[in-house]
């Protein structure tokens, strides 16, 4: 027989950002819908409220449309106290121009958040942080929450042990939500972890402090996407939030050369007041990102939940931390912890985003195809200029690009749509009009309605 | 709207979703209040009142009836709107997103049950 959880059980977990805070909420729901007592401790030694890196989980800081909607039926609702700016629209940016595509109910259904206090040149704080505010959620649930780093882990028989230093608890399950960017994969190493670990690479992120009025003025509530031919850059965006400017640099080796290049270029640089200057000395990381899931996610009584395990390829990573915690979350509560019920339980929702991220590779390669080639980026942006300026037309390329960008469809949908025949014949006619027409407007802003947003 | 809100302002009084309308979404309030409002010969009986955290419009996506009643906002609301074919799609991975509505819908029938039982109770 499997093992369970029953009254009176003790379950800990590591790391108290989203796929933790959210882990515990859901279990301990969960478990009152069964009539079951479980104690749950969260090890979580950051303090959300402080800005800078001491509070910080490095991370973009958007919460995507379809996360929004499905935390908003499970009863989260982010408030504006959290939400630095609701985003309701993206514009692409390229070498050829850009374009604006909004949402078609011209609603704000993407947040913009930081993830911790803000950053560490932050004057006033005039908003929480999305971990803090999720953390604050775990507790009203019934959490604890312990402000101290895990430093050691073990066995007690058959019940995994965390040692804080002063003391050592046991757990019928443990939860381990530490990221890619600690050493909590030491840690499952002496538990007896053999997986293969996660594949990662290096984000680069940077706040840049514009001001409200400025970041309002040149860059509305639109997230902007650059797609620039660029080698090594996969995509970069530029979020706009309360006072700063979230800039996040994706690809392989971002290195100073890349950065120095990306806010050099004249789609950048158009985006920007005239006399604005990347400043030196500005709150910046450089993350590790997963970029290729844990072969292994779960043993007896211990489960990997968030980026620790599997993440979604660039985009939506908080997205991917709860459907991971809620899995898990659900097979410990109705199945039960033991690695046999996390493999049929936990792993299809694992599995599935790992799935995902391989259309995701063959996606972002097609991409860096069409960046580098001219026609065909203008056949992009022509479509879905057309598209945008006439309401009520079939928005196939608009759809594709807002599902990339919001991380709103799986990658499988947005591959299986651009191969409709309907939707290549449209993008190859609109390159091939564009190739004709000899269309070098280097910079030209084509964009409906973009104005100074763009 | 303010900075960091999140869905659509409604002015008061506004329609947010019209009687007899197709359901291919619904509805969360994030902010203010609106009415349930049920036109039947021509007269408008209000039949409940939302709050923020409120769900309404699901009964059309399940039932996929026309909606049964309007909603409109009192005073100024915002509103936050749900895909019908997300949430669907959500909902068969996991079941137990459908939760959550499931309660809210019980207590709208059990309170729909007190009120039928106080118009039936006879009067002294």
């Amino acid at each position: 027989m499997g093992a369970t959880l029953d009254n009176g059980s003790r379950v800990g977990v590591i790391g108290g950002g989203p796929a933790g805070s959210l882990f515990a909420y859901f279990l301990l729901a969960f478990a009152r819908r069964m009539d079951l007592e479980l104690t749950v401790d969260i090890y979580e030694p950051r303090d959300f409220t402080k800005p800078g890196p001491g509070g910080c989980n490095m991370c973009g800081g958007i919460v995507s449309e379809s996360l929004i909607q499905m935390l908003a039926v499970e009863g989260i609702n982010l408030p504006p106290t959290i939400v630095q700016r609701g985003i309701d629209s993206y514009v692409l940016c390229t070498d050829r121009g850009n374009v604006r595509i909004d949402t078609p109910l011209q609603e704000n259904r993407i947040a913009a958040v930081h993830r911790g206090g803000g950053p560490r040149d932050a004057g006033v704080l005039n908003w929480g942080g999305l971990d803090g505010f999720l953390l604050e959620l775990a507790r009203e649930q019934g959490a604890q929450v312990l402000p101290q780093r895990v430093a050691d882990a073990g066995w007690d028989g058959d019940r995994p042990t965390l040692g804080t230093g002063d003391a050592a608890r046991a757990y019928d399950l443990l939860a381990v939500a530490t990221g890619v960017n600690s050493s909590g994969w030491q840690m499952l190493e002496t538990l007896g972890f053999r997986s293969r670990r996660p594949a990662t690479t290096k984000a680069y992120i940077t706040e840049l402090a514009l001001g409200q009025a400025a970041i309002s003025r040149h860059f509305g509530s639109s997230m902007h996407m650059f797609l620039l031919n660029m080698p090594r850059l996969d995509c970069a965006a530029i979020i706009p939030k309360g006072d700063f400017l979230t800039v996040c640099l994706l690809g392989k080796d971002i290195d100073r050369e890349l950065i120095n290049a990306f806010f050099q270029s004249e789609a950048v640089r158009r985006c920007f007041p005239d006399d604005w200057q990347p400043g030196e000395g500005a709150c910046h990381c450089s993350p590790k990102i997963n970029v290729r899931e844990a072969a292994q996610p779960f043993m007896d009584r211990v489960v990997l939940i968030g980026d620790c395990g599997v993440t979604r390829l660039y985009k939506d990573g908080i997205g991917a931390a709860y459907r991971t915690a809620k899995a898990a979350a659900r097979t410990a509560v109705f199945s039960g912890v033991s690695a046999r019920d996390f493999e049929k339980h936990y792993r299809p929702a694992y599995r599935a985003i790992a799935r995902d991220n391989r259309y995701g590779w063959l996606t972002f390669a097609v991409v860096h195809q069409i960046k580098a080639l001219g026609p065909l980026l203008s056949g992009v942006l022509s479509m879905t200029e057309g598209e945008q300026s006439r309401p009520g037309s079939d928005r196939r390329m608009s759809i594709v690009l807002w599902d990339m960008f919001t991380g709103s469809a799986p990658y499988r949908d947005i591959f299986y749509r651009t191969l409709d025949p309907r939707f290549l014949g449209r993008f190859l006619w609109n390159s091939a009009h564009a190739l004709r027409n000899g269309r070098r407007e280097k910079g030209a802003e084509v964009s409906h309605g973009a104005g100074s947003a763009g | 709207m303010e900075l960091g809100a999140l869905g659509k302002e409604y002015q008061d009084q506004e329609i947010i979703c019209g009687q007899g309308a197709a359901g291919d979404c619904m509805f969360v309030i994030q902010a203010g209040r609106a009415q349930v409002l049920r036109t039947e010969g021509g007269r408008e009986v209000v039949v409940g009142e939302l709050s923020a955290g409120d769900v309404f419009g699901e009964m059309a996506i399940f039932d996929r009836q026309p909606r049964s009643a309007s909603v409109r906002a009192r005073g100024t609301a915002r509103v936050l709107t749900l895909d019908k074919r997300s949430f669907m799609r959500r909902v068969h991975e996991d079941p137990s997103l459908a939760f959550e509505i499931l309660q809210k819908m019980s207590l709208r029938i059990r309170s729909l049950d007190e009120a039928l039982s106080r118009m039936n109770q006879p009067r002294a």
